[in-house]
């Protein structure tokens, strides 16, 4: 027969990886401009979700010589319902599109600008966080939860099956044998030379007395080899393992303090923004850092830490105190992550109004018992109003600490992600 | 060559006729029953391959020696051997990616095509190909998990049979491509280049790649017969090459002067002497910058060009030989009583949206289905031999009334698709499309209507149609005419307007990709019937 099949279903799959990857490396800039208007437009619960992305077709036309628009151009059409021959009609709008020739027709079949195409989630995130990172990342630390390596520790007599060390076992399994065996083993040697002997010296035929000698001989010498053989040839307690001990490893740990205004004159919209900033920055950290911890405040008057939920999605209403939650934040650093252990990152969003009794106060804190914690600390205004208090005294203290603040005004949503991306640049690493 | 079906609804194979549904019942009436079932047999004298329309391996080799058997007995098809291929989906979406080519170097475009394939089959857009087969010996095809056993029947008898004896027997084929050594060529080409990538940087050779992809169309001399791809050649000759081409390079821009007289009478004489319609082979052997592995990737395009340039010539004639016989032999399957009412049924349903042609004036138009028209004009020259009209016998002397397997065999081998329809498109195929000519000259005021589906309308349809088909007159004639030896070494490319049509919008980014290969200034221009220079392109 010369027809042969074959079943390839269980194939390598996705043999076309290589052309994608190339492709996306190809248009990194495309996408990451469609990525970056994607994060702006799209709701907070899918902020992180793979989806498709659309970049302009034209960008990534592969030219070819072809017949442009003009000239004569003769077509036949099939479907002829009314025509007859001699007909005239007006051209289409247009210009020489009307009857799109062989080379046209597909690309007017298509009708659309972009080219469309999913992306993972991770892909996604890759895009978006892309030369990001934490900035001034640089206390190592040891401590309990760190990282550690195997480090190999000599020879065990305990560990498990993968870690077995074969040749000192066998060594150790061959000892034993000798060890238990040795005396019997010369034993037999000295019956069967006292055998051979016999059988050389002694004339045949046997006398019955020598043939009850040799048949003793004989059955002590099986005895005894029965013995040596039934000596096991590794035994468990033969057994040797290589040893590993864990080496920590000093890696770097960081807690990142989200700090929201969620008072009366934060409007819904402005903590929305808000919102979107801090998940921007909790995606972030969750992916770039495995050992971080983020810690969630809000405040009105009164500062409060909540969990991840309550910080996004509970509202509260109230007056606004900054310096709650800046008191707040410093304890929290004194009680549970001291500073020589800790890098500790600040991130602060508000719509910069502030009780103007408070000013001084956040002063004093903000000098004394944060800045010179932290390692970053950032500061965005959210609003479309003129500067406001906060800002004004932050922008003194970003003359002061200017190797560890940041701040920048968001008016809508669509700037947050620049915004966040500006703050959050990746940088040379900074000797502090 | 791809096999997909124009707008082929999702429902062609869902919307089972109802005679299926039946089917089950008789299957759960043979279980309980089994001597009622042998005595119902008996009385309809049916003896199917199959009942059910789930498909095995075993069945699949059954259904091929069925229709292995009348292909070749009955209807003489000569074929390669098959091999044919089991896939997934997602492995379908791969073929599909690289131009259908089981192998193939990496390159970004192929990623794109991948991603655009995978949105609209995820979103339900586009149904795969049922099929992609390749011209090769022995001829691949790629069957898929999904379709189901009539489906899969239909894709055996349509690739594994009609495609493949196209290939086998079409003179553009035979002449163009040598099936034997195109897989190994494939794999030649990949491996070389991933040697480059390796060697010189992905993006390099990424560029260069982009360079002859933008000219792939014109890697092929059309008047010359070219000499087959051949691997172990290839492979043997690629080092001598290097030495070879390079010393011939440098005797060409040899910059040593020459005396007086004698350059005199090199200026009066072009270089090239005759204009090169294979600007990629020109560019291959006369680029001056090119180094010698460079010379060598712009060879793998334009071979591989070479291998894809007869099934760009005979699209129309492919599909409908391999449309005529998965038509044919299935019916003859269903005459000798092996494939069930459901089977033909779900079959026809199937074939009538692959051969559909909406009107132009449809949404669903997007040009003339090759599918259809070669479908209908195959049928036609069968009619014609069978059952001869008055105007069959007027229009067809020479094979009207005569032995119509004969015909078809003697036009798959001898024809492309221009001339194919100039010589076999009948009055009825053109009554039945309705086929009109319309005439858009941005001279006139009017679109023109030149002529319909009546006795003045043949012929001047007939004509235009098949000139549609024909690539020198699709595709922009351009050529390179001259460089500039002596001076500046600027490449001069002359494209010759056909019924005063420009070049589209992308030229002057082609014209840069020609100037990456030959890495001196390039002109293209346009020139007129009356050998005006109408527009000029440079970089």
């Amino acid at each position: 027969m010369s027809s042969y099949i074959v079943d390839r279903r269980l194939n390598s799959k996705n043999k076309s990886t290589v052309n994608r990857q190339r492709f996306l490396k190809r248009y990194r800039k495309q996408i990451k401009e469609a990525v970056s208007d994607a994060v702006n437009k799209r709701k907070l619960e899918d902020m992180e979700s793979g989806d498709s992305i659309s970049i302009p077709k034209k960008d990534l036309s592969e030219p070819v010589f072809s017949h442009g628009p003009g000239g004569k151009r003769s077509i036949v059409h099939p479907g002829n319902k009314e025509f007859v021959a001699g007909d005239k009609f007006k051209r289409p709008e247009g210009g020489g599109q009307g009857g799109a020739g062989e080379g046209q027709a597909s690309d007017s079949g298509e009708g659309e600008d972009d080219f469309v195409f999913q992306i993972s989630q991770a892909e996604f995130l890759e895009f978006m966080f892309e030369d990001l990172a934490l900035p001034n990342m640089i206390k190592m630390q040891l401590s309990s939860d760190d990282e550690f390596n195997y480090k190999r520790a000599g020879i065990s007599e305990v560990g498990s099956p993968n870690q077995i060390n074969i040749v000192r076992s066998l060594r150790s399994a061959h000892a034993r044998r000798i060890a238990l065996g040795g005396k019997k083993r010369k034993l037999r040697r000295i019956l069967r030379e006292e055998l051979a002997e016999f059988i050389e010296t002694t004339p045949k035929p046997y006398s019955e007395k020598q043939k009850k000698h040799k048949l003793a001989l004989e059955e002590e010498i099986a005895a005894l080899t029965s013995k040596l053989n039934a000596l096991p040839y590794i035994d468990e307690f033969d057994l040797k393992f290589n040893l590993r001990v864990k080496n920590p490893q000093p890696s770097p740990k960081a807690v990142m303090f989200c700090v929201m205004d969620v008072s009366g004159s934060m409007t819904q919209e402005i903590k929305d923004t808000a919102k979107r900033f801090f998940y921007l920055l909790y995606l972030f950290l969750q992916r770039s850092y495995k050992k971080i911890e983020v810690v969630f405040i809000r405040h009105h008057t009164q500062a409060t830490e909540v969990s991840e939920e309550d910080f996004f999605y509970s509202r509260e209403t109230g007056g606004t105190v900054v310096s709650s939650a800046l008191e707040l934040m410093g304890d929290i650093i004194k009680d549970r992550y001291p500073p020589e252990q800790w890098n500790i990152y600040g991130a602060q969003a508000s719509d910069g109004d502030n009780w103007q009794n408070d000013q001084a106060k956040c002063n004093e804190i903000m000098v004394n018992s944060i800045l010179p914690m932290v390692q970053y600390f950032s500061y965005i205004e959210i609003g479309q109003q003129e500067p406001q208090e906060l800002w004004r005294l932050y922008t003194r203290l970003k003359a002061q600490f200017s190797d560890r603040f940041a701040l920048s005004k968001v008016r809508d949503n669509s700037e947050i992600f620049p915004v966040f991306r500006e703050l959050f640049k990746r940088q040379r690493v900074q000797k502090a | 060559m791809k096999h997909k079906p124009p707008q082929m609804p999702a429902s062609g194979v869902a919307e089972r006729p109802k005679t299926k549904t039946q089917r089950p019942h008789r299957r759960i009436l043979g279980k309980q029953a089994p001597e009622e079932n042998k005595i119902q047999k008996k009385t309809v004298r049916r003896n199917y391959i199959s009942t059910s329309n789930e498909w095995t391996f075993e069945l699949l080799e059954k259904y091929d020696r069925e229709i292995s058997r009348i292909a070749k007995d009955k209807f003489k098809l000569d074929t390669y051997p098959n091999q044919i291929e089991v896939i997934r989906s997602d492995q379908m979406m791969d073929a599909y990616a690289s131009v259908g080519m089981p192998i193939n170097y990496n390159h970004w475009s192929y990623g794109k095509h991948f991603l655009s394939t995978e949105q609209a089959y995820q979103r339900g857009r586009m149904g795969l190909a049922y099929e992609i087969v390749i011209n090769s010996s022995p001829c691949i095809a790629y069957l898929m998990e999904e379709n189901t056993l009539t489906m899969q029947a239909l894709v055996i008898a349509h690739a594994c049979y009609g495609h493949n004896s196209f290939f086998k027997g079409n003179y553009l084929f035979r002449t163009w491509t040598d099936a034997e050594a195109i897989i190994d060529y494939f794999l030649f080409a990949k491996a070389y280049i991933a040697k480059c990538e390796e060697r010189h940087g992905v993006e390099e050779v990424e560029r260069l790649l982009d360079s002859c992809h933008a000219l792939m169309n014109y890697g092929v001399d059309r008047y010359k017969r070219p000499a087959p791809i051949s691997v172990e050649e290839e492979q043997q000759r690629q080092k001598d090459r290097e030495h070879y081409i390079q010393q011939h390079i440098n005797d060409l821009w040899r910059t040593v002067p020459e005396s007086k007289d004698k350059k005199s009478a090199q200026k009066k004489k072009r270089f090239p002497e005759d204009p090169q319609e294979n600007i990629l082979y020109f560019i291959e052997k006369n680029a001056p910058m090119l180094k010698t592995w460079q010379r060598e990737v712009v060879r793998i395009v334009r071979k591989i060009s070479q291998y894809f340039y007869p099934q760009r010539q005979t699209q129309v004639m492919n599909e409908g030989w391999a449309t005529f016989w998965h038509y044919t032999i299935l019916h003859e399957l269903y005459d000798e009583g092996l494939v069930s009412d459901g089977f033909i049924m779900e079959f026809l349903a199937s074939h009538t949206s692959v051969i559909a042609q909406p009107a132009f004036d449809s949404p669903y138009y997007s040009g003339i289905n090759p599918y259809a028209l070669g479908f209908a004009m195959m049928q036609d020259i069968r009619r014609i031999c069978e059952n001869p009209t008055e105007e069959d016998h007027r229009w067809f002397p020479d094979f009207a009334g005569g032995d119509w397997l004969e015909t078809l065999h003697n036009a798959m081998r001898n024809y492309r698709d221009e001339s194919f329809i100039q010589q076999f498109l009948s009055p009825k195929v053109i009554r039945d499309f309705h086929l009109f000519y319309l005439d858009d000259d941005d001279h006139i005021e009017t679109i023109n209507v030149e002529a319909i589906h009546n006795e003045q309308g043949y012929h001047l349809i007939r004509k235009q149609l098949a000139q549609q088909y024909n690539l020198s007159h699709r595709e922009p004639d351009i050529q390179v005419f001259d460089v500039n030896v002596q001076g500046d070494r600027t490449l001069t490319l002359h494209h010759f307007m056909n019924n005063r049509r420009p070049l589209g919008p992308d030229t002057i980014e082609v014209v840069k990709h020609i100037r990456q290969l030959w890495g001196y200034d390039v002109k293209l221009h346009s020139v007129d019937e009356q050998g005006k220079v109408a527009t000029t392109y440079a970089s």
